[in-house]
């Protein structure tokens, strides 16, 4: 089983709901990261998605997209990130670390390649959001072997029928994509989402997490009702902008934000 | 030795839009069901008769359909060799080949009941077109231009307000093209319901290289035609600037059966294709995947898209159709470049000798038509599909004469 299916068979055995935070690697400087992700497991993340910084990132807002803009400024590339992951395994070896990014970054260095470096580094998945299942047979082929978890988008636009297809090339987890739009929109419709879930669990037995929209710590509370895990990305990167004049501020600023989130969620 | 059977381009791309390896469908979830959604209507109204009567209506009557095929015999003779044959695109309303799509796909948009029409621009050329359509039809129409291209592109800009649109100005990335068909992208993604996205090229995810080449495949219909009507054979070459290629591969398609006729894409090779100032992916690109489908890309070795030059803003675009992309990888069609030295040296000459004044987008195609005929017979003959007229241009190429107009 990967690291990713073991932290959920533990969070079910304790009855806690998953606490998923994003942020962008290397954003708003590479020597800020790691420490970062240490902050987060700390402050209660079970899980840690970490945005591999694009040129074109079209599923995201503005929030993200500057935050790809800051890391690339720096220069920092897939290969960075990786080295990243592999810095953080050097003191955690249990918490679960998804890369979630773009095709193209993946496709330039070659599946295998990638794949064999990602398992090196200790990734346990990999969520490209412009790849829908239909066209990643050779990189599912080339990562599930290395105990690399596929991950993949629901959205609410999908039928029953993809929601189906998409269960069944997904391990690790399901990602419900929670409103019509990108990354940071506002629009999060609770009730909608509730639906969306009993729908999806018909179709599949793997954990099921949501994100997209989740800006607060009521509405992380919300959704820890419906899903598996609550997955936090804009808010929190919006705070590293903020502060991006004094990194060491940062570390402490997003703790406190998951902390908040995370005693939120668990009173559910 | 086995035979190899022949390829029947008429039967690409696949069901789910490859061109060998490249096109398909590579975007977020939430846009799969929307594009299958587009993909349905697409091939049903292609089939229906009622659909296809209005658009060819539409093409004739509101376009001016069939472009002529003119005979640039004054150019051919002082250039030597072949004889230079020139498709005109730049007679269309709103002065280029983008309205035969955008008619193409707001009549789509009107039968599938979208109220909303939005499109991404980097001239200002497929936005006034798809403006155009848009204040026909009295859609909503907001169009995204990056920041860099509203400042270079002024006249284009205020043609579009004119017709109604709304000019959504882009600031993310490089404030260009392909940063505005990205900020196009997240409209579609959080307006699914009620919009429908017009793009411009022969980029993007399936079904929308295939349409889009479909609605510009006019252009070769009628060329092929009007070349065996006028000379009583095929043409022995076709020449077209490519950026995404939308004008390119609507001359393309209908010839691509025609073994003997070669044919000739033209990229921008901007400062030079040894220099980093270009907009050539398929002549010094390599294969990746952005805006929805795999195709040679302008691109850094760690995936990133870097950014382009050329003197047209029509051509400067880091990706190419995929149909483009695999044409060139059997060795169907044979990709060029031509410098903006090389284009504006080609605008002069078509404007002095014919009297006509090409984009500077298509003054690649016929810089690069010229040197070619004159490695050719003079009883032999190309088609040079003059894709726009340079209107458009004329504050670009004053201002290098030092003129401000």
């Amino acid at each position: 089983m990967s690291r990713i299916g073991e932290r959920f068979k533990q969070l079910e055995q304790k009855g806690r709901v998953a606490l998923i935070p994003f942020v962008t690697a290397g954003d708003p400087g590479p020597a800020v990261t790691v420490p970062l992700m240490h902050a987060m497991v700390e402050a209660g993340a079970d899980i840690i998605e970490l945005g591999v910084p694009f040129s074109d990132p079209m599923a995201d807002g503005p929030v993200i997209q500057r935050a790809s803009e800051r890391a690339l400024e720096h220069g920092v590339s897939l290969r960075d990130v990786l080295g990243m992951v592999s810095q953080f395994r050097q003191q955690d070896t249990s918490t679960p670390v998804v890369l979630m990014g773009y095709l193209n970054p993946v496709e330039i260095m070659g599946y295998e390649s990638f794949a064999e470096a990602a398992q090196e580094a200790g990734v346990d998945g990999l969520l490209t959001v412009d790849l829908p299942p239909e066209e990643a047979d050779e990189l599912v082929a080339a990562i599930k072997p290395r105990a690399i978890d596929p991950i993949f988008l629901i959205a609410p636009t999908s039928s029953e029928e993809r929601m189906q297809r998409i269960c069944d090339a997904a391990s690790g987890f399901v990602y419900y994509v929670s409103v019509k739009g990108i990354t940071g929109a506002g629009h999060l419709a609770i009730g909608e989402v509730a639906a969306k879930m009993a729908q999806i669990r018909k179709h599949t037995q793997l954990p099921v997490g949501v994100g997209f929209g989740i800006s607060s710590a009521e509405k992380a509370q919300a959704i820890a009702q419906v899903g598996d895990a609550v997955i936090v990305g804009s808010v929190l990167v919006k705070r590293i902008e903020e502060l991006r004049e004094t990194p060491e501020e940062i570390a402490p600023a997003i703790a406190q934000i998951l902390s908040s989130m995370r005693q939120a969620i668990d009173l559910v | 030795m086995p035979i190899e059977k022949p390829i029947d381009f008429s039967s690409m791309p696949d069901s789910r839009g490859h061109f060998g390896p490249y096109g398909g469908l590579f975007v977020s979830e939430t846009l799969m069901e929307p594009l299958d959604e587009l993909r349905e209507a697409y091939e049903k109204y292609m089939q229906d008769e009622s659909f296809l009567a209005e658009l060819d209506a539409d093409l004739a009557n509101y376009v001016g359909r069939p472009s002529p095929v003119y005979h640039a015999e004054r150019l051919s003779r002082e250039n030597g060799g072949a004889q230079i044959y020139l498709k005109r695109e730049d007679l269309n309303h709103t002065g280029a080949h983008k309205v035969n799509n955008t008619i193409g796909q707001a009549l789509l948009a009107k039968r599938m009941g979208k109220k909303r029409i939005i499109a991404e621009t980097g001239a200002g050329q497929h936005g006034v077109a798809t403006a155009t359509v848009a204040a026909r039809l009295g859609l909503e129409c907001v169009v995204y231009m990056g920041a860099v291209d509203i400042a270079r592109q002024e006249a284009n800009v205020y043609r579009m307000k004119l017709l109604g649109a709304k000019v959504e100005s882009v600031e993310s990335g490089s404030k260009t093209l392909k940063d505005a068909l990205n900020e196009a992208m997240r409209d579609w993604v959080t307006h699914v319901d009620d919009t429908f996205y017009i793009i411009g090229t022969v980029a993007g995810p399936h079904p929308y290289p295939a349409m889009v080449r479909d609605f510009q495949a006019i252009i070769g219909r009628e060329g092929r035609q009007q070349m065996l009507s006028q000379t009583g054979a095929l043409p022995d070459a076709l020449v077209a600037c490519v950026g995404g290629g939308s004008n390119a591969i609507g001359l393309f398609y209908p010839f691509l059966n025609d073994e003997r006729v070669k044919i000739y894409g033209v990229e921008a090779a901007g400062a030079g294709l040894d220099t980093d100032q270009h907009a050539a992916p398929l002549c010094a690109g390599t294969p990746g995947v952005l805006h929805g489908n795999r195709t040679y890309l302008m691109e850094d070795k760690n995936g990133q898209i870097i950014e382009t030059h050329s003197i047209s803003a029509g051509l400067d675009y880091p990706g190419v159709g995929p149909e483009h992309a695999w044409l060139k990888d059997i060795g169907r069609a044979n990709y060029v470049a031509a410098t903006d030295d090389e284009a504006l040296a080609a605008f002069h000459t078509l404007t002095r000798v014919e009297g006509i004044i090409p984009a500077l987008e298509s003054s690649h195609a016929v810089a690069y038509a010229l040197k070619l005929a004159r490695q050719m017979d003079e009883s032999q003959t190309i088609l040079v599909n003059l894709s726009g007229r340079g209107d458009k241009d004329m504050h670009t190429v004053a201002a290098l004469d030092g003129l401000k107009i």
